[in-house]
């Protein structure tokens, strides 16, 4: 893969190209859950789809974001077709050019808040020195300075869900997918995850997509989705 | 690495369930090598007991229709033996030219020692008492190369046997039977009249058919005592590496044309005891390892369901299957690890306490304590044991945790 992971002068994106995608759980009935979705998250921008539960809008992110394969349609990381990439490959894009956020934060509770951000860092091989200097610095700067080597489970909620953005950044990714992040959230605490997005998705030249319920957020982001049934409307 | 690591960082958070499969394998562990030290301990002993009394080859009478020239096979393929016999031989009883039998098996390298040994039986006499013995008339400088006479002596020396022209080495049972002391003088009773020897020593060998029966006399003595001038002697031979009796004996056999029997065909009956005691202690402990294989498979089986999210989470950042699949077998790892330690120590500490429990035992050998025999192949054994059901029962879940569809748990959870 061609890692294109500095910050370049020509802002790349996140692309989908007339998405399909349907469960077959039982051989007879088939569900479609993506019915042509085509959107694209440029970088350094946010992207906020918004949508009633049940309209896609995971499975959407899931697919963004190489964890799940589409039923037919492409995929495009700067333009580059990813929808085919092997199991080893999309093993690695996830470790170098995306970054997750799910609602609930997914820490790992037998470890600290800095050995959770660190993991991307030491599974791409970087040396633990500058892995732990890293993500200190990042727990830093999501103030959580004298937080860094408390046991995740002895965190707060959005103490949490700043670790996990933490560790979803920690590869400077180029395309952070967060899945209603702010979604158990209070009103304070939503809106300082969203400007903390909104301000690494600046100064780290990120394609972040939010999906959120949150009509404020959705309406602060610089590009707004709607989501329907599997269809997605300007 | 990085998945090691967080296999111990699991396995120290889950501390209840990861503590008992340990204890599984350290006792599984444990058990296995103090039982099987035991065993072996006692099978090793009575060996040593019946090589000590009786030698590692018995070469006794000559075959009823003997080959007119037979060749020893020398290492340099030089040295020839040659038997002259009639042709109408019959059976004749003990060794036929013993002499020659006793030159040719001293020029093995293989053979320690040997002695010519001449039996037969006569009543012994004190004044007021009787018993019928087998008379076993050696030569004692030979005979110390080829047994361990000298350990077994527990009253009087071989010093006092060897100074004495009558004297005479009485079983323990005898001695003990017929109610006389070290220095008293016995009479011999038998075919040929009556000698007067004097007990010069007794000893124990442990195996009872022999502390009952057997006294030794000088070889000359017996010789007179009971008619033989020359012949009817049998042989023991003493080897450097006893295991390759079964071999030499054959070969003996083949070479000198008398009957060679090694210690193993000898003792079989016993042998296969005590090998099915060892065997099936064996497969009986085996099966608290297999138990704990079983336990490990449960509590992995569970960590896997329990940490599903973790994984989901792990393939979402970039681990691959095998990186999950790692974490956890890494962590069998780990306890298989710990357990082998753990139980090693404990069964060296376990065998080492049963050695110095007393326990007398008498009849096909002689202890005072239990016996152990401490054996690395022992701890080797158990640790592939446990190996195996580690692996298995580790294996298993974690493939199945390497094959969790991450997409599919996180939608679950939201
Ligand atoms: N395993 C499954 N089999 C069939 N349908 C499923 C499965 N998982 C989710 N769905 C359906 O897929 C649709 C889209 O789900 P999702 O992408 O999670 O929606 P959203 O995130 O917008 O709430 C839902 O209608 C849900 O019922
Ligand atoms: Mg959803």
């Amino acid at each position: 893969m061609n890692q294109v992971n500095e910050n370049s002068s020509h802002s790349g994106s996140l692309k989908v190209e007339d998405l399909y995608f349907s469960f077959s759980e039982h051989s007879s009935s088939v569900v479609d859950i993506l019915k042509g979705v085509t959107l694209e998250a440029q970088r350094g921008e946010i992207t906020s789809i918004a949508g009633p539960s049940g309209c896609g809008k995971s499975t959407l992110l899931y697919l963004m974001g190489l964890l799940e394969r589409p039923g037919s349609g492409k995929i495009l990381m700067d333009n580059m077709e990813v929808q085919n990439l092997s199991d080893r490959k999309r093993t690695i894009a996830r470790n170098q050019l995306i970054g997750f956020v799910f609602q609930f934060h997914f820490l790992i509770k037998e470890l600290t808040a800095l050995e959770n951000v660190r993991l991307p860092l030491l599974k791409n091989g970087t040396d633990r020195t500058i892995a732990n200097q890293i993500s200190s610095e990042l727990l830093d700067d999501l103030g959580l300075k004298n937080k860094v080597h408390r046991p995740a489970y002895k965190l707060s909620g959005g103490e949490q869900q700043r670790v996990a953005i933490a560790r979803s950044l920690v590869n400077s990714p180029n395309y952070l997918l967060a899945d209603e992040p702010t979604g158990n959230l209070d009103t304070q605490n939503s809106q300082a995850v969203f400007e903390l997005l909104l301000l690494m998705a600046q100064k780290l030249n990120i394609a972040v997509v939010l999906v959120t319920h949150n009509e404020n957020l959705a309406q602060q982001s610089d590009q707004e989705f709607r989501m329907l049934d599997g269809k997605i409307f300007t | 690495m990085l998945c090691l690591e967080i296999a111990w960082r699991f396995v120290i958070a889950r501390k209840r369930p990861m503590i008992l499969s340990l204890l599984g394998i350290v006792f599984g562990v444990s058990f296995f090598v103090i039982t099987q030290a035991q065993t072996s301990g006692f099978e090793q002993f009575f060996i040593r007991t019946i090589l000590g009394t009786n030698g590692a080859i018995r070469i006794s009478d000559q075959f009823q229709d003997p080959l007119g020239t037979v060749q020893k096979s020398g290492k340099d393929g030089k040295v020839k033996f040659i038997f002259h016999s009639r042709e109408d031989a019959l059976y004749q009883e003990g060794v036929h030219q013993p002499d020659l039998v006793r030159v040719a098996l001293m020029d093995y390298p293989e053979i320690s020692g040997v002695s010519e040994i001449i039996e037969g039986t006569g009543i012994l006499h004190t004044g007021s008492r009787k018993k019928t013995v087998q008379i076993n008339g050696i030569r004692w400088v030979d005979h110390l190369q080829a047994s361990d006479l000298n350990g077994q002596i527990i009253q009087g020396t071989i010093d006092q046997f060897a100074s004495d022209q009558m004297g005479a080495l009485l079983g323990s049972r005898i001695f003990s039977r017929l109610n006389i002391k070290v220095g008293d003088r016995i009479m011999l009773q038998g075919g040929t009249g009556t000698i007067h020897l004097r007990v010069c020593g007794v000893f124990e060998t442990g195996v009872s058919q022999i502390d009952k029966n057997r006294i030794y006399l000088h070889m000359g003595n017996a010789r007179s005592f009971l008619g033989h001038s020359a012949g009817g002697s049998i042989f023991q031979v003493a080897l450097n590496k006893p295991e390759l009796a079964p071999e030499l004996s054959q070969q003996l056999q083949n070479v000198l044309n008398h009957r060679a029997v090694s210690w193993q065909e000898r003792e079989k009956v016993w042998l296969d005891v005590f090998k099915a005691l060892r065997v099936s202690s064996g497969i009986t402990v085996s099966c608290i390892l297999l138990l704990s294989g079983l336990g490990i498979f449960n509590v992995f089986a569970i960590s896997v369901i329990e940490k599903t999210r973790d994984i989901a989470i792990l393939r979402s950042i970039g681990f691959s299957q095998t990186d999950v699949s790692a974490i956890f077998l890494w962590q069998g790892a780990i306890i298989l690890f710990a357990g082998i330690l753990l139980g090693s120590f404990f069964a060296g500490l376990g065998t080492y306490l049963i050695s110095i429990i007393p326990l007398r035992i008498r009849g096909i050998f002689s202890t005072d304590s239990f016996v152990v025999n401490w054996d690395l192949s022992h701890y080797l054994l158990a640790s592939c044991i446990a190996l195996i059901f580690v692996s298995v029962a580790t294996w298993i879940p974690a493939r199945r945790a390497s094959r969790i569809e991450p997409a599919k748990i996180i939608r679950e959870t939201i």
